[in-house]
C-alpha cells in the first residue's frame, strides 16, 4: 500500500495553496494603497481572507462523493433563495442582490455559482458520456433558470460567471461540435434580440466600450481614469502607495472593482506580467487537477470551477483595461469584499478534496 | 455497488481550452502593453492635465505705519469660499449644514445655486474667518472650493480712514493712500503648481513656479497719537457746533511732513456697508473752499516786500467800508486808522483791499502763486485739487480788493497749511509729503526771512488780547496764527448765513515746528467766526501735538516768576531748575 504523504492526508494541494496565498498577499498589499492606507480595513480583509481559508480546508475534508450526493438539494436550495432574493431581498447600489439572516447578509447568487457547477457535473457525470440530446436539453434548463434569476436581480457579472460555469461543464462534457457550433451561431444572431431586451444602462455600458471619449465625464469616465491609471504606471509603476490617479480619488471604485488600476499605475508592465502569471499558475494548477480526476464528476467539477475563475479574472481585467463593458465582476482575491472570497475559497476546497480523496487502485 | 466508470475524455477539447486562455491571456497583456508602455506618456499627460494645477499665491500687501511704527492698515488672511453650483447640486447632497455654516437659510442657498447653473465660479462667501472655512472643508462636498486671501485691517478705523482710504474685496487699493501707493503696496502674485484630488482640494505642492513677492511696508508721516488727538478735538467742534463738515491739517514745517489729517463727518473702513461714495472724500485735499481772512498776512507779506509799506505805515480805514465800482467791502467796525499789524489783529478787510489796490495785482498774485496757491502740494494724493487761481491779468479793481482778504480764490486745507509753512520756515516752500521723511528736505526760498519774521510778530498779537483768534492761544507757546470767516459762495453771489470757519497757525514762533489748519464748513449752533468755532481747536490740537512731540515751551512768564521765588526761598532748588 503506497503511503498518503501528509498533505494528503489534510487533504491540501501545496502548489494550489501557494499561489492562493501569493496572491493574497499581493492583494492584501494593493488593498492597503487603494484603500487610502487604512490599517483596520486591511485587517477586515485578512481576517475575511482568513475565514475563507478556514472554510475550504473544512471543505477540503469532504469526499467528491459526498459532495455529488449534496449536489441537487444545494442546488434547489439556491433557486429558492434566488427567488426569495427577488420577492424580499435587499435593495443595494440599485439592484436587489442581498438576503438578510440575521446575523449575515448573504447573497444566494454566490451560492449558485457553486452549485451550478456540482449539479451539473453529477448530472452528466452519472451517464455514458458524450451526453444524448435530451440530457443536453435538461442541462440547459437546470443553467438558464438560476442565471436568468441572478439577471433579473440585476446582476449582469454574477449571471455571466454562472453562465460560464454551467456551459464549460457542457463543453467539457462533451457535447458535440455541431451543437456547439449551432448555438454559437444562434447566440451572434441573436444579439440584436439580447440587445433589446438589455437594460439601458447595460446598453450604455456596451457604447462607451466601443467609444468612451463620447461621454467622458458620464458614462465613459470610469473606463478613461481607469485607463490613464494604467497608462501612467508605464514599465515599473509608480511604485507603491504612489499612484497618484487612484489616490486622488479620480479613480473610482478603486478598492473594489477597479482595484486592478490601483495595481497598474503603482506597478506597471512587470507587476501586470506577475499578477497574469499567479493567476495562469493557479488556473493552470485547477486544470490540471481536473484532468487527473478519478472520475467523471471530480473532472467535469473541477474544469467548470477553475475555468469559471479563468472568466472571474478575465472578466475584470478586460473591463478595466477597457476591452470588455463594465460589469460588476470583482478581481478574485485582491478586491476588497467577502463575498466572493468565500465563494472562491470554497471552490478552491472542493478542488483540493477532488485531488486528495483518491482511492487508491494499487489493490 | 456501482460499476467502476470509464472516464471519458476529449483530448481536442482540452487543447481548444489551454488555447482560448492562452489568447485570452495575451490579448490582455498586448493591451496592458498598448497602454502602458506604447501611450504612456499621452496618458500620463492626461493623468497631470487631471491632477495638476497651477493655482496663484496671493502677495500679502505691504503693512501701512506711522511714523513710529504703529500700524494704521494690516492684512490678515481670510478665505473666500465658492462653488461650481452643478457640482455641488449634482451630487444630491444635503445642503443644511453648508447653509448652516454660510448664515444662509437652505432656501436661499438652494435659489441662489440654482439661478447660477451654468456659471462655472460663484462665490458662496466672501473673506471669511479661517476656522469657517475649516468647518465648511470638513463637510466634504463636492463643488465647493476655498480661496486664500488677504483682508485689510484698519485698526485707527474712524480716526484714519480718509487718510488711508481703503481696498476692494480683490485687496486693490481704492481710495486714498491704499490708491496712492497700491503698487508699492501690493507686490506680486506667486504661482505654484499642485497636486490636486478630484475634490479640488490640494494634496501637495509640487513646483514652485514664480515667488510670491509681498508688497513693501509704507510708514507714514502720521502720528496716530496727534491724529487721534485732531480727530478727537474736530469732531467735537464739529458736533458742538452742528457743523456740515471739518477738517484739519498739521504739517511738520520742516519737512513737509502731514503730521495729521483729518475730517469730519468720517466712517469706518472696516465696515462701508451702505455708505456712499461723497463720504470717502478726503476733504482737506479734495475740497476747496473760499480761505477769506487767512490769507492778509500774506498781502501784508506783498506789502512788505514792496517797501511801500512799513511797521510805521497807518491805513485809513473809516467809515469801515470802502466802495470799488459797484460793490462795498466792509469792516466788522468803524476800526478809523490802523497799522499792519493792527489790520491782522482787528482782521479789517477795508485796510487789506486798500493795500492791495495800490500794490497792483501783479505782486499780490505772486505771492499767492509762490506760496502754493493754484497748484498741486507734490504730496500724491489721489484727486488732489489744485485751487484755483485765475490769472492776475484778468482780475478786475474788484477781485484784486476781495483777493486781499481771501475772496476770488479757491484753496484746498493742504494748500493753506502749505503757505502757513512758509511763514514757519522764515519763508521757504517745502513740497508736501505723506511719507515718513528721514533726510532734510530742501526747500525754495520763496518769501524774505524779514519780511516772514514780521509777519510772525504781527500775527502773534491775532491770538492776544483784543485780537480775532484769542481763543486759538496755547498756554506756554507762542502762537501766530490769523483767522478766516468766509462767508460761502453759492450761485449767483455769497450765502449770508453760511460761512466757512477757519484758523490757520504756526508754533512755538521762537523756532516754528508745527502748522495747523482748521476749517469748520457751515456751523449751526453758537458763534461763526473762525476764532470762535476754529480757534478752540487750533488751540487744544496744537497743545498736545507740542507736548507728544516734547517741543519745548518758548513763553513761560509764569513759571520763570517762580524760579525766583524758589531761589529765594531755598537756595537748593536753584540746582533743580537749572
Amino acid at each position: 500500500m503506497e503511503e498518503r504523504s501528509l498533505s494528503q492526508r489534510l487533504h491540501l494541494d501545496i502548489p494550489l495553496l501557494f499561489g492562493l496565498l501569493l496572491l493574497c498577499a499581493v492583494g492584501l498589499m494593493v488593498l492597503y494603497s487603494a484603500g487610502g492606507q487604512d490599517a483596520a480595513l486591511i485587517y477586515r480583509q485578512a481576517m475575511r481572507m482568513g475565514l475563507a481559508m478556514l472554510l475550504m480546508f473544512m471543505i477540503a475534508q469532504i469526499s467528491p462523493a459526498r459532495l455529488a450526493r449534496l449536489s441537487l438539494g444545494v442546488y434547489l436550495l439556491g433557486i429558492c433563495l434566488l427567488a426569495l432574493v427577488l420577492l424580499t431581498g435587499e435593495i443595494g447600489k440599485g439592484a436587489q442582490r442581498w438576503l438578510n439572516l440575521g446575523i449575515i447578509r448573504f447573497q444566494p447568487s454566490e451560492l449558485m455559482k457553486l452549485a451550478l457547477p456540482m449539479l451539473l457535473a453529477w448530472f452528466f457525470a452519472d451517464n455514458h458520456l458524450p451526453p444524448s440530446l435530451s440530457r443536453i436539453f435538461y442541462a440547459t434548463i437546470i443553467i438558464v433558470i438560476p442565471v436568468l434569476l441572478i439577471a433579473k436581480q440585476p446582476d449582469l457579472g454574477t449571471s455571466i460567471l454562472v453562465a460560464a460555469a454551467g456551459f464549460s461543464i457542457l463543453f467539457v462534457a462533451g457535447v458535440s461540435w455541431k451543437l456547439i457550433t449551432g448555438f454559437s451561431l444562434t447566440a451572434a444572431l441573436s444579439t440584436p434580440v439580447l440587445w433589446y431586451f438589455m437594460h439601458d444602462y447595460q446598453k450604455q455600458r456596451v457604447l462607451t466600450l466601443l467609444d468612451p471619449e463620447k461621454d467622458p465625464l458620464g458614462s465613459g469616465y470610469h473606463i478613461i481614469q481607469s485607463k490613464i491609471a494604467i497608462g501612467s504606471g508605464g514599465l515599473y509603476g509608480k511604485g507603491w502607495l504612489n499612484g497618484t490617479q487612484s489616490h486622488l480619488e479620480f479613480l473610482p471604485e478603486r478598492s473594489t472593482d477597479f482595484i486592478f488600476a490601483v495595481f497598474c499605475e503603482e506597478f506597471g508592465l512587470m507587476g501586470v506580467l506577475l499578477l497574469v502569471c499567479i493567476y495562469m499558475f493557479i488556473i493552470i494548477r485547477g486544470l490540471y487537477i481536473s484532468l487527473n480526476a478519478q472520475n467523471t464528476f471530480g473532472r467535469l467539477l473541477g474544469t467548470g470551477l477553475t475555468l469559471t475563475f479563468f472568466v472571474y479574472v478575465f472578466v475584470n481585467m478586460g473591463m478595466v483595461i477597457g476591452q470588455l463593458p463594465v460589469v460588476g465582476v470583482p478581481l478574485p482575491l485582491i478586491s476588497h469584499g467577502g463575498t466572493s472570497m468565500v465563494t472562491l475559497m470554497i471552490a478552491f476546497g472542493v478542488l483540493m478534496a477532488i485531488h486528495t480523496h483518491r482511492r487508491l487502485l494499487s489493490d | 455497488m456501482r460499476q467502476e466508470q470509464t472516464i471519458v475524455t476529449y483530448p481536442a477539447r482540452r487543447w481548444l481550452i489551454l488555447t482560448v486562455f492562452l489568447a485570452a491571456t495575451s490579448c490582455l497583456l498586448w493591451r496592458a502593453f498598448d497602454l502602458q508602455i506604447s501611450n504612456q506618456d499621452f496618458l500620463r499627460d492626461h493623468g497631470d492635465a487631471r491632477s495638476l494645477r497651477t493655482v496663484s499665491i496671493p502677495a500679502h500687501r505691504g503693512l501701512i505705519t506711522d511714523r513710529n511704527g504703529e500700524p494704521l492698515a494690516v492684512s490678515t488672511p481670510v478665505e473666500s469660499i465658492w462653488a461650481i453650483p452643478r457640482e455641488l447640486l449634482q451630487s444630491g447632497r444635503d445642503l443644511v449644514a453648508l447653509a448652516a455654516a454660510l448664515e444662509m437659510s437652505s432656501s436661499s442657498l438652494n435659489d441662489l445655486l440654482q439661478s447660477r447653473m451654468h456659471r462655472e465660479f460663484v462665490y458662496l462667501k466672501r473673506q471669511t474667518q479661517p476656522k469657517l472655512a475649516r468647518e465648511i472643508e470638513e463637510l466634504k462636498l463636492p463643488g465647493v472650493y476655498m480661496q486664500h486671501e488677504y483682508k485689510r485691517f484698519y485698526p485707527s478705523g474712524e480716526i484714519t480712514s480718509h487718510l488711508l482710504g481703503f481696498t476692494n474685496v480683490d485687496d486693490k487699493g481704492q481710495e486714498g493712500l491704499e490708491l496712492a501707493f497700491d503698487d508699492w503696496l501690493q507686490g506680486s502674485l506667486g504661482s505654484k503648481r499642485v497636486l490636486k484630488d478630484l475634490l479640488g482640494r490640494v494634496v501637495a505642492d509640487v513646483e514652485s513656479i514664480q515667488q510670491v513677492s509681498p508688497g513693501k511696508p509704507l510708514s507714514l508721516s502720521i502720528d496716530r497719537r496727534i491724529q487721534y488727538l485732531a480727530y478727537r478735538e474736530l469732531k467735537a467742534a464739529v458736533t458742538l457746533h452742528s457743523a456740515r463738515a471739518g477738517m484739519l491739517v498739521m504739517l511738520d514745517v520742516n519737512t513737509g511732513e502731514v503730521m495729521a489729517m483729518v475730517n469730519q463727518p468720517s466712517y469706518n473702513p472696516n465696515n462701508r456697508s451702505g455708505l456712499t461714495s461723497d463720504r470717502f472724500r478726503n476733504r482737506a485735499i479734495t475740497d476747496v473752499f473760499e480761505p477769506g481772512s487767512t490769507l492778509k498776512p500774506f498781502t501784508i507779506a506783498a506789502a512788505l516786500q514792496s517797501h511801500l509799506y512799513d511797521d510805521t505805515s497807518q491805513i485809513e480805514t473809516s467809515p469801515g467800508y470802502l466802495k470799488v465800482n459797484d460793490h462795498t467791502i466792509k469792516d466788522h467796525k468803524n476800526y478809523g486808522s490802523l497799522n499792519l499789524t493792527n489790520i491782522l489783529k482787528k482782521s479789517s478787510n477795508v485796510g487789506a483791499s486798500k493795500i492791495a489796490l495800490s500794490l497792483g495785482p501783479e505782486l499780490i498774485w505772486q505771492i499767492y502763486s509762490n506760496i502754493g496757491f493754484g497748484q498741486s502740494t507734490g504730496s500724491g494724493f489721489p484727486g488732489e485739487s489744485s485751487g484755483l487761481l485765475n490769472d492776475y491779468n484778468n482780475w478786475s479793481e474788484v477781485e484784486l480788493a476781495t483777493m486781499s482778504f481771501g475772496h476770488g480764490i479757491a484753496v484746498t486745507a493742504l494748500q493753506l497749511a502749505q503757505a502757513y509753512s512758509v511763514l514757519a520756515t522764515g519763508g521757504v516752500l517745502r513740497p508736501i509729503s505723506f511719507q515718513k521723511v528721514e533726510e532734510p528736505v530742501a526747500g525754495k526760498q520763496v518769501l524774505p526771512l524779514e519780511v516772514v519774521k514780521n509777519i510772525n510778530r504781527m500775527l502773534e498779537t491775532v491770538v492776544q488780547e483784543g485780537g480775532t483768534g484769542l481763543k486759538a492761544a496755547v498756554n506756554g507757546y507762542r502762537v501766530a496764527g490769523k483767522t478766516g470767516t468766509a462767508h460761502k459762495a453759492i450761485a449767483g453771489g455769497y450765502a449770508e448765513d453760511r460761512y466757512m470757519s477757519v484758523f490757520a497757525g504756526l508754533a512755538p514762533v521762537s523756532n516754528p515746528q508745527l502748522v495747523i489748519v482748521v476749517a469748520i464748513d457751515e456751523p449751526q449752533e453758537g458763534e461763526h467766526y473762525g476764532g470762535a468755532v476754529a480757534g478752540p481747536v487750533f488751540s487744544g490740537v496744537m497743545q498736545g501735538a507740542l507736548r507728544i512731540l516734547n517741543i519745548a515751551p518758548d513763553d513761560l512768564p509764569a513759571i520763570e516768576s517762580k524760579i525766583v521765588v524758589a531761589n529765594n526761598e531755598n537756595p537748593s532748588a536753584k540746582v533743580l531748575w537749572q
